[in-house]
């Protein structure tokens, strides 16, 4: 087996597992009961779903300034993803519309 | 708190202005008068733009880097890989077990940029998600009752607030 042959094999495998988590995020996205807890199953989709399709690509890239440039694009979207989940929860909340199916830790959950 | 490295605003200005024009160039690697203009102008307009955000106050200056840093966001992806499995479990399940939840978390430190990075990794983790921050109270809502509880041990906020010291 060449080095080569291997690096397809965990490249494939880590571009198959992102794939995978972005499908769930998107089914996530459409079972969830409220704006909240779809946000949650999204957040699946721009995390790791990402974080292990451009480790899949990066593989195939080898050591060159693409892969530089790739790994640059995967910090721009950690760096920025939250920002914009953020203000989309917070302009959320303040059109008042309540996280409704969530309640506060009850006295004997916080033992 | 060590002193700032950056004494005064306008070191900070030439600092950012020096590396946002280095970075287009590195980006680019094209040299034609064109490219150029449009790299004058973006630089020059997100100069103005996070001036304008109050940017170089000295709060709000966040471009330090520490190799703590990365020994954080090796932390901070083992997380986020653990906890996608969790949601991607929940979401797969048949009879969807979610039980959100509704928490406070009090950062430790007092500092703003802490303050952020810390609600930013709760937004960044699956299954938490920070709907506001005030005063160092980050209202957080989160996607079970189990995670609920693994941020209120508060691993993350003693790991965020170790960053700034040394």
């Amino acid at each position: 087996m060449s080095l080569a042959f291997i690096l397809d094999i965990v490249s494939w495998g880590l571009l198959s597992a992102g794939g995978a988590f972005v499908f769930i995020g998107g089914l996530g996205a459409l079972r969830m009961p409220d704006l909240y807890t779809r946000m949650h199953a999204a957040s699946v989709t721009d995390t790791i779903g990402p974080a292990l399709i451009i480790g899949g690509i990066i593989l195939q890239a080898g050591l060159t300034l693409a892969s530089v440039k790739l790994v640059a694009i995967l910090l721009f979207l950690l760096l920025t993803g939250p920002t914009a989940s953020n203000a989309l929860a917070s302009a959320s909340l303040l059109a008042g519309n309540r996280p409704e199916y969530a309640q506060a830790l009850t006295e004997d959950e916080s033992q | 708190m060590k002193p700032d490295r950056f004494h005064s605003p306008h070191a900070r200005m030439a600092t950012l202005l020096v590396m946002l024009v280095i970075a287009w160039l590195l980006w680019s690697g094209l040299f034609k008068p064109l490219l150029l203009g449009l790299g004058l102008f973006s630089c020059t307009l997100t100069f103005l733009l996070v001036r304008r955000m109050g940017y170089f106050d000295n709060e709000f200056f966040a471009l330090r880097f520490s190799m703590k840093l990365l020994g954080y966001w090796a932390w901070l992806a083992r997380e986020i890989y653990r906890s996608s499995l969790q949601v991607a479990r929940v979401v797969l399940d048949p009879s969807l077990p979610i039980s959100p939840r509704t928490i406070d978390i009090k950062s430790t430190s007092g500092h703003l940029v802490d303050q952020v990075i810390l609600a930013n990794s709760i937004t960044l983790t699956p299954g938490t998600l920070a709907l506001d921050l005030h005063e160092g109270i980050i209202k957080v809502h989160t996607l079970t009752e189990a995670g609920a509880h693994d941020l209120l041990s508060g691993e993350m906020d003693r790991r965020v607030d170790a960053l700034r010291d040394g």
